[in-house]
């Protein structure tokens, strides 16, 4: 057994020779052999990032809204820019020493061998001087690549901006697809379509010496991919009627919204005060955003999908017109007496005898009288909890019209609103301890409620299509031939029947032709504008001016909301704006220029 | 070894075992298992610089990366660990034949219903994303079966019968995989020559494998007519020195006329029996500058990123050839390039240090086994995890064709990993037992 066992030792020499032979030949090639550090150097590979271009955006009538542009960073791989002159550097590119130095040390700090970018976004004229003189500054070189330009300024809160990746967004894996560097979507549309807009970036390789001398593609290519350019997208808006309304609006603080019935595309979508997007593309993009969002008007306040907290006002009495007609509650020929004993009414009127003159006279009692009617019906022989059953059938009816719920436009951090409930109203006052008394301020569109003036468009958008909304959008299509977005198709009825609004547009078209929103009158180019007033109260100040309407009466092509901040009654303001921007869009003029200078002056502003 | 009278028992650890099991751990091989953990630990960091990239970092842990599933497949390893350690140690002696018919059938099943991937019939899809790759079981099922036969016969005694049977059970295994197109796992289970040559296997095998080993090598290194003519000085100087070598003269002619007829159908062999891939790998291996951007890409780039290293390394994930796919699977059969790369000839030559240390403490623990199964299994795992250390750096160094076997306990992948883990553990609870064996 003995001599088996020194087999032992044959076999751990054959392990030891192994790993002798296998030392001896790595401190041949690693260590005594250059041959494969040179081979090493000409193997390095340079990467050559092609940004996507991104998606353009169009508007309905095919006119730019986004576009890119060229821009050029002025980059500098530090290792290499070792031996420059300073001071010729900051006379080159304008800038003070301790800046250049900063701006060195920032891009060593981050890599010594990579580049980095030096001076964003130079001017055109910049970039021609720079360029010119790049041969003094070794390390330095120019990158193109483009950026986000707005040639018409107008619809900045809808579109969006784009700017950097977030580092937070970059550990996040939804966005594994993105590097460091890379710009994305922020908000609006620009972020809502960014999977559509971004495209896909292209890689090439190419292998490179020392010297960064191309030596050819890596491996002929086969790793390379092509950028693929990002979809355009065709938008609902139209341009001329969005300047427009901006133009109107500029110096106001509001909101416009109009929208085409038959299909839900938002025509026009202004938030004042606006601003230019083009500040939001520049090297002073952080600057600017900072400003605008500090700034005491709330300028970067998305206004007509986040101004939640404010009451519709009159307008509300619409809807409960038409859920009283829907549930038998009143007729169109139901009238009641302007009991100002009940509830103040806004001014001395005949009592309106029926529904439409009602709703043209705007009178708080009536509609006082209907929702008393609506919730107590007697279901219950406890008033608070008949009044409690009242409110919650009612509730449902009303959030049939896309109140009190995202109607799901797309854009980003849309709000919802409030409207009030019981389980609302037991938290406040407690179960059983409030009845119609204690919420009548529902009745005529004040107290618990709150919607956002695109909820106001949709309104009227849902009368004016008689009893149905299709979901509010600012996107058309993907690509410039694509197909209307399948999700923007369906109809969302509401609880009413389609029979039940002819009475209240006919009061609608009574307020126009000879009630509080005469200012929108069009009768005089044949076009029947049917509307509605509304005041929306404001504990901070001055109340708020709301117009609602729609045009024309019959087949109506345009639904609006005006909604003016602190311009008191909606008459002297809301409607002279919705007048004027339903005729630039149906007749592409405006004829009534006093109206519209009136409401250039703002002196609607001033009245109390 | 005293044969069982009495049917064994199988049991896990309890209670009234304790005594057993603290003995068991006293017993416990640690400086193998630290080398263990120390190799899994440098691969798995290893792993992480291969497909670190600097341009889109990703930590370590993170799962999109072969380093966090690496992670994954290592804590699978510690439960596998306890496990192994928990059960009777007799269970892998007893059940030896049972183990390694099993394994057996699931080969055959595997290159029934497996579905080729990149041409291998080799993997079993075991759903949820999960694959197993069963010739990976054959390494340790085959070392059971092979020193269960050995602890019951005696390979010096020239008995045919015998030897034939130990030849079936050692390559019946590889030639299903060969079956399913994995030559490179299949070639592993050569090394089982090295456990038979301690245990008694004429050592002329070992002569005449290595001798033809060189003279396959030579014959496509040198041209064959000065081959020819320095065999023959070489045999014709042998005689010349010791006469009593005339007195086999015809032996010896008969000796010369095989290897030129070896030499000449070393051509014939490569060119009309080996496929293409096969091919380019021996040609890859002679002349890798050949065709630097064609089949000897590989070997190429490998001895590029490694001679890149030098004596101290470029620093961990500073290494340039190893990312970018200059060298193609670098997180599992190329992973040896990161560390040559990185750490450079000190880097390396601590790894394979380590693997020596490794090797050698192996051989301790099979000698100072009571149990000829017990030794010979040791041999058997000393022998696999040699060969796989052989042709896996060697391929990436130039000093052996490239054939896809991974480095054992540092690259990348669960079914490697976790095979050698088993085979490693089997033994080491055996070991653990040996006081036990003697005792009982
Ligand atoms: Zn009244």
């Amino acid at each position: 057994m003995n001599y088996l066992e020194n087999r032992k030792y044959v076999i751990q020499a054959i392990f030891l020779v192994v790993g002798i032979v296998f030392a001896c030949r790595l401190f041949y090639i690693q260590v005594i052999d250059s041959s494969y550090k040179q081979a090493a150097e000409t193997n390095a590979i340079k990467t050559i990032i092609q940004y996507p271009f991104r998606g353009l955006i169009y508007d309905r009538n095919g006119k730019l809204l986004v576009q890119n542009t060229p821009v050029y960073d002025l980059m500098v791989v530090p290792k290499e820019a070792r031996n420059i002159d300073t001071l010729k550097l900051c006379k080159l590119v304008g800038l003070p020493l301790e800046d250049v130095r900063e701006r060195l040390k920032k891009a060593r700090t981050y890599s010594y061998v990579k580049p980095s970018i030096f001076y964003q976004k130079l001017s055109t004229q910049e970039f021609a001087h720079i360029q010119d003189n790049l041969i003094d500054f070794p390390g330095f070189y120019i990158n193109a690549r483009t950026a986000r330009g707005y040639p018409h300024q107008s619809l900045a809160h809808a579109l969006g901006y784009i700017a950097e990746i977030s580092p937070k967004q970059l550990e996040d894996s939804t966005y594994s697809g993105y590097r460091s560097g890379d710009y994305i979507g922020k908000s609006g549309i620009e972020l809502e379509y960014e999977k559509y807009l971004m495209g896909k970036r292209g890689v090439k390789y190419k292998m490179v010496n020392v010297r960064g001398i191309e030596k050819g593609a890596f491996k002929e290519g086969a790793y390379d991919t092509l950028s693929v350019a990002g979809q355009n997208l065709v938008s609902t808006i139209d341009l001329d009627l969005q300047a427009y309304g901006e133009y109107l609006m500029n110096g106001a603080k509001g909101s416009v919204v109009a929208i085409e019935p038959e299909t839900g595309e938002v025509l026009a979508y202004i938030s004042s005060p606006f601003y230019d997007p083009n500040l939001f593309t520049g090297k002073e993009y952080g600057k600017n955003y900072m400003e605008l969002l500090n700034e005491p008007n709330k300028t970067m306040f998305n206004r007509p999908i986040m101004a939640s907290s404010n009451p519709p006002g009159s307008i509300f009495k619409l809807a409960q017109a038409l859920i009283a007609l829907q549930d038998g509650i009143i007729t169109p020929n139901t009238g009641y007496p302007c009991n100002q004993s009940l509830i103040k009414c806004s001014h001395a009127h005949a009592a309106p005898t029926n529904l439409s003159i009602a709703i043209q006279t705007s009178c708080n009692p009536y509609f006082y009288q209907v929702f008393r009617a609506m919730l107590n019906r007697g279901k219950s022989k406890n008033t608070f909890k008949d009044t409690a059953l009242g409110l919650t059938d009612w509730r449902d009816q009303v959030t049939s019209f896309g109140f009190g719920t995202k109607l799901g436009i797309d854009l980003p951090n849309e709000k919802q609103g409030i409207i009030a409930s019981t389980a609302m109203y037991d938290r406040i006052y407690g179960p059983n301890r409030w009845k119609f008394s204690t919420i009548y301020s529902l009745s005529i569109g004040q107290g618990e409620l709150g919607v956002t003036p695109l909820q106001m468009a949709n309104f009227m958008a849902t009368i004016a299509n008689r009893g149905y909304y299709i979901t509010p959008h600012i996107i058309r299509s993907i690509g410039e031939h694509g197909e209307p977005l399948p999700e923007y198709q369906e109809r969302h009825y509401t609880t009413v029947a389609s029979k039940h609004f002819e009475p209240v547009v006919d009061g609608m078209a009574a307020v126009v032709a000879s009630g509080t929103g005469r200012n929108a009158n069009l009768s005089k180019l044949g076009i029947e504008v049917c509307g509605k007033t509304g005041t929306a109260e404001n504990p901070q100040g001055k109340d708020h001016a709301v117009f609602v309407a729609f045009a024309p009466k019959v087949n109506p092509k345009i639904a609006i909301a005006v909604y003016v901040e602190n311009a008191g009654f909606g008459a002297q303001s809301a409607a002279p704006i919705a007048g004027l921007m339903i005729e630039k869009y149906l007749t592409d003029s405006v004829s009534r220029k006093p109206m519209e200078k009136w409401v250039l002056s703002r002196e609607y502003l001033n009245i109390d | 070894m005293a044969v069982e009278q009495t049917i064994p028992k199988y049991k896990v650890a309890t209670r009234s075992s304790r005594r057993n099991s603290n003995k068991v751990l006293q017993n416990l091989d640690w400086v193998t298992i630290l080398l263990y953990f120390t190799l899994v630990a440098l691969g798995w960091m290893n792993i992480y610089a291969a497909v670190y990239s600097p341009d889109n970092v990703v930590n370590i842990f993170s799962f999109d990366i072969n380093s966090g599933k690496q992670l994954v497949w290592i804590s699978a390893s510690v439960v596998l660990i306890i496990i192994l350690l928990v059960v009777d140690y007799k269970v892998y002696e007893h059940l030896a034949y049972p183990i390694y018919g099993g394994v057996i059938l699931l080969l055959l099943v595997t290159l029934v219903i497996a579905k080729p991937i990149a041409g291998s019939r080799s993997w079993l899809d075991l759903g949820g994303g999960i694959r197993l790759q069963p010739a990976e079981l054959a390494k340790f099922a085959t070392a059971l079966a092979v020193s269960k036969f050995l602890s019951n016969v005696n390979l010096r005694q020239q008995n045919l019968k015998d030897q034939m049977v130990l030849a079936a059970i050692t390559l019946l295994p590889p030639a299903i995989i060969i079956l399913q197109n994995e030559t490179g796992s299949a070639l592993v289970f050569a090394a089982f020559v090295l456990a038979f040559f301690r245990e008694g296997m004429s050592p002329l095998i070992l002569i005449i494998g290595g001798t033809a080993a060189a003279i396959f090598i030579l014959t496509l290194l040198v041209p064959k007519l000065y081959l020819i003519i320095a065999i023959t000085a070489l045999m014709g100087a042998a005689v010349w020195l010791d006469y009593r070598l005339m007195r086999r003269i015809k032996t010896m002619v008969a000796l010369l006329l095989l290897v030129i007829a070896m030499i000449f159908s070393v051509d014939y062999f490569v060119n009309d029996i080996l496929q293409p891939h096969q091919q380019n790998r021996i040609k890859a291996l002679i002349n890798p500058e050949a065709d630097p951007l064609g089949f000897g890409w590989n070997v190429t780039q490998s001895k590029i990123a490694i001679g890149s290293g030098g004596l101290l390394g470029k620093g961990f994930l500073d290494g340039t050839q190893t990312k970018f796919d200059f060298v193609p699977e670098q997180s599992t059969d190329f992973i040896f390039c990161t560390i040559g790369e990185e750490h450079g000839w000190i880097g390396s030559t601590v790894l394979i240090a380590l693997f020596m240390l490794l090797l050698i403490r192996i051989v301790s623990i099979a000698e100072r086994q009571k149990s000829v199964f017990g030794r010979t299994y040791g041999y058997c795992v000393a022998s696999i995890i040699f060969f796989h250390f052989l042709i896996n750096v060697g391929m990436t160094i130039g000093l052996a064709p490239v054939v896809g076997i991974p480095l054992p306990f540092f690259s990348y992948g669960g079914s490697s990993l976790w095979s050698f883990t088993i085979l490693l553990y089997i033994l080491l609870a055996i070991d653990a037992n040996r006081s036990l064996d003697l005792s009982r």
